[in-house]
């Protein structure tokens, strides 16, 4: 069994609204020093084959649905 | 092609919602809609309940949400089509055959790669995003759209150019997004912008009048051959005046402003 983990972020430019409201909302509850919050997604999935494939499966993955190229990076890596 | 005749697929997957209002706009101007659910599409349905894409006229992707909206808004859905009958979908756009989306079915059109559509019938990517709210909220209120289609858009065929709408929007990821620098540009010359937020006197869109932060206060564009359009505000929710906010307060029309969407597009049909 292999895990792997799919870390889906917004790409550098893209506006991220979550993150900047979390950090607002993180400030006002008085931490201090925030240079930056970003948001992040994470799948983990569970596969029945070798790490190598598994993680060529997982990059079709986020071809096919997990990410949008057009805003969204994507990595994979076995955990 | 008389109205009756008309036959509109209006496609729902699990967690879909809007159907029964985007049907019954179809209804409301003469034509025959049918809410479809993707498996009797796809031969996952017992034998009587079983449909053929290529018997219909229209397909109408509905608004709201579907299958949870996870992963991104309208992305299981596009998949599941890709997955199921995407080549179905890419005959019936090919055949010229009118197909509307609104709102998460705006946004199910772009994940499915046939909006915007630079290059062929439908890309195997996404080429744009409909991305979260610059507000990052669900936005919710009547907005002003106008008609800037100069005539290749079906949707917008009966509607007067620079003519005003005031038609409902209720999003959370309405912000059309391309990394393409010539994006809008290329949308502008091929006649793809079919409507544009503005204020209530016709100047350009500030927030909220554009409640999502789109590029070039765009709500709503089609393919490059006119027949795929989508828009985030919902025509189908205005259909008769008692739906528009200021309908006891000089809103003289007894139709509603989302009517004329639907209605061009039976207009198109007619003359074929």
């Amino acid at each position: 069994m292999t895990v792997i983990e799919i870390r889906i972020e917004l790409k550098k430019g893209v506006a991220d609204p979550e993150g900047k409201n979390t950090r607002k909302t993180l400030e006002s509850l008085g931490f201090e020093g925030i240079a930056d919050v970003r948001s992040v997604k994470l799948f983990e999935v569970e596969l029945d084959m070798p790490a190598d494939d598994a993680l060529k499966a997982g990059e079709e993955m986020c071809r096919k649905l997990l990410a949008n190229p057009v805003i969204q990076n994507y990595r994979v890596t076995v955990r | 092609m008389k109205p009756e005749d008309v036959k509109v697929c209006v496609i729902r997957i699990e967690g879909t919602n809007c159907e029964d209002e985007m049907a019954g706009a179809f209804e409301a101007v003469g034509a025959q809609a049918e809410k479809v659910h993707l498996k009797q599409l796809i031969k996952q349905a017992p034998a009587g309940l079983r449909r053929d894409l290529e018997d219909y006229d229209v397909l109408a992707f509905p608004g709201g949400f579907s299958a949870g909206d996870y992963v991104r808004a309208g992305a299981i859905f596009a998949a599941r089509i890709k997955a199921g009958m995407g080549s179905e979908v890419r005959r019936f756009v090919e055949d010229g055959k009118p197909v509307l989306g609104v709102c998460n079915g705006f946004q199910i059109l772009v994940e499915l790669g046939l909006l915007p559509a630079f290059e062929g019938t439908m890309s195997d990517v996404p080429a744009a995003a409909l991305y979260t709210n610059d507000s990052g909220r669900f936005e919710c209120r009547p907005t002003v759209l106008r008609n800037d289609s100069r005539g290749k858009c079906i949707f917008a065929s009966s509607i007067p150019e620079k003519k005003l709408l005031t038609i409902p929007s209720a999003h959370a990821e309405g912000k059309l997004l391309s990394m393409d620098p010539d994006f809008v540009q290329k949308l502008e010359d091929n006649d793809q912008i079919v409507f544009r937020y503005v204020c209530p006197d016709g100047s350009p869109a500030r927030y909220p009048w554009n409640p999502n932060g789109s590029q070039s206060d765009i709500a709503g564009i089609c393919n490059p051959a006119g027949n795929v359009m989508g828009m985030m505000p919902h025509p189908e929710r205005v259909m008769t005046r008692f739906t528009h906010p200021d309908w006891t307060r000089g809103y003289i029309s007894e139709e509603g402003d989302g009517r004329v969407v639907f209605e061009s597009v039976m207009r198109h049909l007619e003359k074929r």
